[in-house]
Formats: structure tokens, sequence, C-alpha cells
């Protein structure tokens, strides 16, 4: 069944009504705060928490990465391409650390699955290039992010 | 116009006026374009362009540039001809229609008498009418031939809105009529000069919106629905006809069709304040300013013509306001809404409305 609202008589008339959206819309347009971020001037401010561009951790410029595999093998989008190799004080290292960011999901596994605590996910999202490029291991131990 | 033998400096003062009118009215169309989209944004807690230019005022130009530079394109399924001639269709008349809103009270310069309107015609009001309708037609033409089913429905919906809208558009200035005795728009205009009623000291002019209220009122709603803006935009509803009757239009075509729109937007809003709000009529401040600067002769005259013509450019700049306004704060209409609310409320007020005013100038109240 239908039920149709019980209007009052100022209702019917409507230009009461229409006054008062009419003072609304005035009002937001005078008072309220404006939302808009100016974006390249202003950034919104995201939580550390945030999974963008991936970096390399490193303690005394030597990355924390000893090529364990574990990120390559939990990494869903298979984007991790690691090449092992040997240091002169037999610790085993990165010799070829490249992410795929064209196929990455940025879901973080890898974050998650490092017991090195060396590779992160930063708070950058700004990642449009104007070239298909891999992400290499000397600009990962480069780029920090916020952190 | 008058007579039609006139010399050369005559001839001169109308195409002036002509030309002068036009590009006024070309330029008000950007400037309309970005205080709708600047205001409807801050309505909508938004900023809107703001990077073109100071405050964004060359965003328009910009836009233009674009429309201008893109790919005429006229699709393989309409009917060409009509298809091109539509957007001139409704340009034109929006136009034609300005020509007899007085700006300023006419000036006399050496014997010879200068009005401020491009034609000074006697059946003022009835060529407007007569005018403004043929707008109807570029919407009717661009959406029968666009071949398409939404525009023809976007089209057909416009006519019989046009249709119902303007009867009671027409039958609400007759209360101006009746009280002003004239179609001369500048006749009208002069005489709501004149003083009313006395509160006091107090000067109350005779403006239309205080000596016919409803009239305003039914007149104001018609004129929202005849220029086709929000809360009767149903010719271009984009939720159930994707744009209407301007869908398959692009580049300066469709810029064509919204110049128009803001030219009907300008012809309403100076139709309005020439009826109803004392046309060239000064209002307080610029009465005090006018006052004030206590010119004599010629230059009195002068700056009589300046300062009227400033205060109906604020008028009209409201009125604009107000359609930007009301656009951003009422949703659209349902169509049985529409024509409800045409037929059914809007017609028997304005008749009310005539019979209203007869009585009240037999008891010489107005």
């Amino acid at each position: 069944m239908l039920l149709k609202p019980q209007k009052s008589l100022t209702q019917k008339i409507y230009i009461v009504d229409i006054a008062k959206g009419l003072w609304i819309t005035i009002k937001n347009m005078i008072f309220a705060k404006k939302v808009t971020i100016q974006y390249p001037e202003e950034r919104r401010n995201y939580s550390d928490r945030f999974r963008g561009v991936h970096y390399i951790k490193a303690t005394n410029g030597v990355e924390n990465c000893t090529a364990c595999m574990l990120c390559p093998t939990v990494c869903p989008a298979e984007c991790i391409h690691i090449v092992a190799g040997e240091r002169p004080d037999k610790e085993k290292y990165p010799v070829q650390f490249e992410i795929d960011v064209l196929r990455c999901c940025f879901c973080g596994m890898c974050e998650e699955a490092c017991p090195k605590d060396a590779i992160k996910l930063s708070t950058v999202y700004e990642m449009s290039q104007s070239r298909r490029e891999v992400y290499e291991k000397g600009f990962l131990l480069e780029q920090r992010g916020n952190k | 116009m008058g007579k039609l033998t006139m010399d050369t400096l005559g001839w001169c003062i109308l195409i002036g006026k002509a030309v002068g009118v036009i590009l006024v009215l070309v330029s008000s169309v950007p400037l309309m374009v970005w205080v709708e989209r600047r205001g409807s944004a801050l309505m909508q807690n938004r900023l809107g362009p703001n990077r073109v230019g100071p405050l964004g005022l060359i965003q328009p130009l910009a836009d233009s540039i674009k429309l201008i530079f893109k790919e005429d394109l006229i699709p393989g399924h309409v009917t060409a001809f009509y298809f091109v001639l539509a957007p001139l269709l409704s340009l034109i008349p929006a136009f034609m229609t300005f020509a007899v809103i007085p700006f300023a009270a006419p000036i006399l310069v050496e014997g010879r008498t200068i009005s401020f309107q491009v034609a000074d015609l006697n059946v003022g009001l009835l060529y407007i009418f007569a005018i403004a309708s043929l707008g109807v037609y570029g919407i009717i033409m661009a959406g029968w031939s666009s071949n398409n089913k939404y525009s023809l429905l976007g089209s057909l919906r416009s006519s019989s809105q046009m249709i119902s809208y303007e009867l009671s558009m027409g039958l609400s200035v007759i209360g101006i009529i009746m009280v002003f005795s004239s179609v001369r728009l500048g006749d009208i205009a002069a005489s709501q000069g004149e003083a009313w009623i006395y509160l006091g000291s107090l000067m109350i002019p005779k403006w239309g919106v205080l000596i016919q209220p409803l009239g305003f009122l039914i007149f104001l709603t018609a004129a929202f629905a005849e220029t086709n803006r929000l809360p009767f935009d149903l010719p271009e509803g984009e939720s159930e006809l994707v744009a209407g009757y301007h869908l398959e239009y692009g580049s300066m075509k469709f810029a064509i069709f919204m110049m128009a729109e803001y030219l009907n937007m300008t012809t309403a809003s100076g139709l309005m304040v020439s009826l109803y709000f004392g046309g060239w009529q000064m209002f307080w401040p610029l009465t005090w300013i006018f006052d004030a600067l206590g010119f004599t002769g010629m230059p009195h005259e002068w700056a009589r013509v300046v300062f009227q013509t400033a205060s109906f450019t604020i008028k009209v700049a409201a009125f604009l306001w107000f359609f930007v306004w009301v656009r951003w704060t009422l949703p659209r209409f349902r169509y049985d809404q529409l024509m409800n609310f045409g037929w059914k409320v809007m017609l028997p007020l304005s008749l009310a409305n005539i019979f209203l005013t007869g009585a009240l100038i037999y008891w010489k109240v107005i």
C-alpha cells in the first residue's frame, strides 16, 4: 500500500521549503570547510601502515637482505626477482633485486614474510612513469619514503 | 525604431547599440559559466576550477578554445542539414529577445532622443514572447534530426514543457500590463519609478514585485521552465535521457547550445528586472552616490545613464546568480509532477492573479 506522507500547509505551498533549501546551500557555500585537497601543493597524509612503493632497508650502508627467497616465494603476483650471491665474508646477499611494479598488487606479503626486516613498503604513492621499468636494487635502497 | 527614414548618425547609433548589446551578451556567457562552476563547487564544499588565471576566470576561455579546435563531427545517422541548423536556431532567438529590453532611460542629446535599447518596439512584450517561443524549434529540430530515441524524447518533453509554461508565463504578465497600461518595456520600466505609497517619508516605488507578488512568483517559475534550468531541466535529464536533445552534439555545436541556454537565462533575468524590479530604476546606495556626486546639465544626464545601466546590470546579475543558486539547491521534477504543476497549479493561479489585479485596480489599491 502506498502511504502518502501528510504535508502541512507550508509544505504544500513549497515556497517556505524552497527558501529553507536555498539557505542551506548558501550556508554551505560561505561557512562550510572545503574538502578539496589542492594536490601538488597539499598532500594527503597516510598512516605508516599505508602500502606504497617498496624499499630495502639498510644498516650501516649494507642492505639487510640475505637473499633468502622468502619474498619471491610468497609473492602472489610473482613480481620479485632475486639473484643471490656471496660476499667475501661468506655472507649471502642479493646480486640482483628487481620488483616489477606493473605486476605488484601491493598486498604487503613480502614485508610480512621477510625475516630480516629488509623489504618494506613506504608511504610513497606517486608511481606514474613514462617508461616501463622494473625497480632495481639501487633504486630500492635509495628510496625510503618518509621512513 | 520609430520612423524608417534615419540619417547616418541615427544608423551609427542603432548599429552601435546592437553591436554593444551583442558583445556584452556574448561576454556574459563565459562569466556565467565560471560563476556556475565555482558557485556549484562552493555549494558542494568543493573549490571548483581555480587554476587557469586568477580565481580560475580564464577557465571558460580555455574550455571554448578546446571546443573550437575539436573535430566538428556530424554522425552518419543524422539528418545533417537540420542537425547543423538546430544550434543556430536556438542561439539566434536568444540574442534577438534582448533587443527590446531597456537598460537605461532615454537621453536627449542635441534634439535627438537616444533610447537605451536596441529596438524600442511598441509591442515589446509580445515581441519577446513571439521570439522566445521560437527557441523551442531549435530543441525540437536537434532532437528529431539526431535520429536517436533519447534525443527525440528530450525534445518532445521540452516542447510540451515550454507550451505548458508559456501559457502561465503570458498570463502572469497580463497583471503587469493591466497596472501599467502598456506593453512597451521602456514605459513599464519608467512607470515603476513612480510612488506607490508613502511610509512616513519613505517612498515605496511601484515596483512590479511589490504590486504583483503572485504574478512575479508565477513568472519566475515559468522563466525557469522556459530556460530549461533545474528544477525544470527534463529535456536533458541525465539519469534517464543521457543528455536529451544535445546527446549527438559535440565540439562547438554543443557549445552553441550551452551559449543559448545562458543567453536565455540572461534575457529572462533582464525581462524579470524590467517587469518586476524597476528595470533601470536606481536603488538605494546608487541613488545616494548619484546625488552626492551632484552633476548638472549634460554631465548629469550622462552620469544618470551610467548609473541606470549599472543598477540594471546589478539587478540582472543578482537574478543570474539566483538561477545558479536554485539550480544547485532543488532536485529535478518528475515529469507528471511537472505537467501537474504547470496545468493544475500555475495556470489557475495566473488566471486568479488577473482577476485579483482587476479587482485591486477597481478599488484603486494599485
